[in-house]
């Protein structure tokens, strides 16, 4: 019920005032609510702005930026929504800092009332505090103020502007429910809400089909998860009688290693993870999920909402870890659709598609992490990623604003986000293009930008998983390892294409629109900036032991500090791990240590982008308008491998025309026909009685009088 | 001993139930419905003879409910005089649906 729940494990036997610490969390349930309440001032906002709000369109419903200054109704959502934002980030960080000095070992769990009692299955509305949930609020808190400052002046000309962050707000409450609920159930409630949101942004200009139709197709493909992530906890309620996380991981232990309900259980919140997180085969949902505004892919799609998945299998390390054939799978579907989405990535022109395809890829990398039991090292290249792919998201956001207000003052139909028609923003956007360079040797993987670090540990641990004693799977793992490598230069190619097209070589925007492009407003710019540090920095709080040596001093900090901070979350499956793999290795596959591999990846990773930048600067582009169409390889590439139209002709056609078929044929044939032919015999029947209905009281005296003398001849003889 | 009573009784009943079904006029109709009580009546009290009090007992029930019945039929018969002017059962086939 209170804080005093949190059992202080004593370290070394000793109650020492720093090792054994008191956690004392500081009005931890404002943190949720500080969105909610902003979605609620927004929401009203939003409804007296009424129906300006709701027809907006950009272009069509876009306000006259002429008039100067922003209109009225934006002042209040301004400070509303970053505000509120801003609070939870306060509010986080003193919590952080708290844990930080109390060394907790179990979770604190706040519990406030209960949500649901059903005989003996109770769940709480209750929120967990450990090392996990800290990490994530921190992620979601502080990178979602950052975007909400940078949507300020992103949404500025947009007449939607009170709604857009009303379901920003919400969006920020139920991912903040999801990360701090306390058990699955609650978790669920946030994961069924960010996606409600993710719907909503999707579809924010919804008066364009295809936005509106994106949105759906999002929604859709996450219902298809959903079902695997509510079976598995079915399957927990049944096994275990509770969902709560406390309660099962502690349980969990009396399932047998290997055993085929805790492997169902994993495989099915896995098939959970892959909806929300968009790994093969349900990813598609996610470059569609472009349709949205910039900023929102950058904190729904790209930072927070899509790791959702990732948390999830962290969060149950403990059933992953008694589950190798889950682990095997989640590798293995993180590290196929890694690649796979790295080739797609290679041929897109559409700025956000790159960064799409680049989010999916590099969410793969999570999973390979979390599936060869390095949690914390997924966990790492989660927040790591949200730095850089957040500030990737938001430099293309910019830049799709100046390419924007470039065309809209020619008001030409050109495609403002198609990098075809970019090209020389470096000399117009100068911050935008060193911030979004940052971000791109961050997710390529060089020393000593975050990406580096996280990456190479997931891809050093898929190496070291693999080669351990009691393996199960020794040679697939070095199969993952080979990809992981190879999909990181693939990585380092297209982010390396999409700068160079984007920034670099002479402007193909067009003589009279070049004029207008311009670097983003500061309100815009700062986040990039914020997000240029961390994407520097991030990495070194982890970095491992091995490389610490060749790496300048930082002090303590840099001593894979998050792997050690995250330990009271994934002892228990590290124990499991230890008990059933034996010691991990210590060499890579065809010989090495961590040392030389990392060496070895961020030196190709570093010649790639050397080459890429010269191959494609010799390159000559020309505008999309008047682009040859593409042939061969590169045109499956482009058209991603035609898995959309797979899933058309093989999974919705197919539905489409057996639903037709149950709508014309059984539902409004047969069934229909069965109905509408009782009431027509009904209704014939009674015609032919109403015959006798003469209304001439004659006849009915006559029939009266011969029927009492047939039921009296009758009962006479 | 009753015998021509009920003999009595039956022709009566007959005399009635034939005028209820042959004529038209729906005073005569009426008239006819009375005679056909009248002969349950009659045969009623004929049966109290041999089987006690009984018998003339309901033929006082009868009686009132046949007033109450000619109050109500008579006043029927009347208003709907008034509306077509003609009293002939042919006229009207509002009893359906």
């Amino acid at each position: 019920m209170h804080a005093s729940l949190a059992a202080v494990l004593v370290q070394g036997g000793q109650a020492t005032a720093e090792a054994a610490g008191h956690f004392e969390p500081f009005y931890p349930g404002l943190i949720i609510l500080l969105p909610l309440i902003g979605f609620l001032l927004n929401g009203v906002l939003a409804l007296r702005h009424g129906v300006a709000s709701a027809t907006a369109v950009r272009g069509g419903g876009e306000l006259d930026l002429d008039t100067g200054g922003r209109p009225a109704t934006h002042t209040l959502p301004s400070l509303i929504g970053p505000g509120v934002m801003l609070l939870a980030f306060l509010l986080t960080v003193v919590n952080f800092t708290r844990m930080l000095g109390a060394h907790i070992e179990e979770p604190v769990v706040i519990s406030y009332w209960t949500w649901m009692a059903t005989g003996t299955f109770t769940v709480d509305a209750a929120i967990q505090l450990d090392q996990l949930s800290m990490i994530m609020m921190m992620v979601v808190t502080g990178v979602g103020f950052l975007i909400h400052v940078f949507s300020v002046g992103y949404m500025k000309a947009d007449s939607g502007y009170p709604r857009y962050f009303a379901y920003l707000n919400l969006f920020v409450f139920f991912m903040l429910t999801l990360v701090m609920g306390s058990s699955y159930a609650l978790m669920f409630v946030g994961w069924e809400g960010v996606g409600l949101c993710s719907y909503l942004l999707i579809g924010f200009w919804f008066s364009d089909k295809e936005k509106a139709d994106a949105g759906k197709k999002a929604f859709i493909v996450n219902r298809i998860g959903d079902v695997g992530f509510l079976v598995a906890m079915f399957l927990l309620y049944v096994t275990f009688g509770t969902v709560d996380f406390v309660a099962v991981f502690h349980d969990a232990e009396t399932l047998a290693y290997g055993g085929s309900l805790v492997t169902a259980i994993a495989l099915f919140f896995f098939l959970g993870a892959a909806g929300k997180s968009a790994q093969i085969p349900l990813y598609v949902w996610l470059p569609d999920a472009m349709a949205g505004p910039t900023p929102v892919s950058a904190l729904i799609h790209a930072a927070t909402m899509v790791t959702a998945g990732v948390n999830l299998v962290a969060r149950s390390s403990v059933l992953f870890a008694l589950a190798p054939v889950a682990g095997a799978t989640v590798a293995g579907v993180g590290v196929l659709t890694a690649l796979f989405a790295a080739t797609i990535a290679l041929k897109q022109n559409d700025i956000k598609k790159v960064l799409a395809y680049s989010t999916v890829s590099q969410l793969g990398y999570m999973f390979v992490g979390v599936g060869v039991g390095a949690y914390s090292a997924g966990v790492f290249h989660l927040m790591t990623h949200a730095f850089f792919k957040a500030l990737l998201f938001l430099g293309a956001g910019a830049v799709i604003h100046s390419m924007h207000e470039a065309y809209h003052s020619t008001h030409s139909h050109e495609d403002a986000q198609d990098m075809r028609n970019m090209g020389g923003l470096k000399a117009h956007m100068p911050i935008t293009w060193v911030t979004m360079w940052i971000a791109t040797f961050a997710i390529a993987g060089i020393w000593p930008f975050a990406g580096f670090f996280s990456k190479d540990e997931i891809i050093w641990q898929t190496a070291a998983f693999g080669g351990a004693t009691h393996a199960p799977y020794p040679m697939l793992y070095t199969v993952y390892w080979v990809i992981a490598l190879a999909a990181a230069m693939l990585t380092a190619f297209y982010m390396t294409r999409m700068m160079v097209m984007t920034f670099h070589g002479t402007n193909r925007t067009g003589e009279e629109e070049s004029k207008h492009l311009h670097e983003a407003p500061v309100v815009m710019w700062a986040p990039l900036a914020v997000l240029a540090t961390l994407s520097v920095v991030g990495g070194w709080i982890n970095v491992p032991e091995s490389i610490r040596e060749s790496f300048l001093g930082l002090g303590p900090l840099t001593s894979e500090w998050l792997h050690h901070w995250l330990e009271p979350i994934t002892a228990q499956a590290t124990h499991i791990q230890a008990a059933n793999l034996g010691e991990l290795s210590h060499s890579a596959p065809v010989g090495g240590g961590e040392f030389m591999w990392a060496l070895i990846s961020t030196v190709l990773a570093i010649a790639v982008v050397a080459t890429t930048f010269r191959m494609v600067g010799q390159k000559e582009i020309v505008p999309a308008a008047q682009d040859v169409e593409l042939t061969g390889f590169a045109k499956v590439l482009y058209n991603k491998w035609y898995v959309d139209e797979f899933y058309d002709r093989v999974i919705v056609e197919p539905i489409l025309r057996t639903s037709r078929f149950f709508w014309k044929v059984i539902d409004a044939g047969i069934i229909d026909g069965v109905v509408n032919g009782v009431g027509w015999t009904a209704r014939g029947v009674g015609f032919v009685i109403s015959m006798f209905q003469t209304g001439s009281v004659n006849t009915y005296a006559f029939i009266l009088t011969v029927g009492v003398l047939v039921i009296l001849g009758v009962s006479i003889f | 001993m009753i015998t021509p009573a009920l003999v009595l009784s039956a022709v009566l009943f007959v005399i009635g139930t034939l005028g209820v079904l042959v004529r038209r006029n729906a005073i005569i109709m009426f008239l006819c419905i009375e005679l056909q009580l009248n002969a349950v009546n009659l045969a009623f009290v004929a049966f109290s003879r041999l089987h006690g009090i009984e018998g003339q007992i309901f033929v006082f029930f009868v009686m009132t409910v046949a007033a109450a019945e000619a109050a109500v039929g008579l006043a029927i018969i009347i208003s709907i005089f008034r509306h077509y002017e003609t009293v002939n059962v042919d006229n009207f086939k509002l009893l359906r649906w």
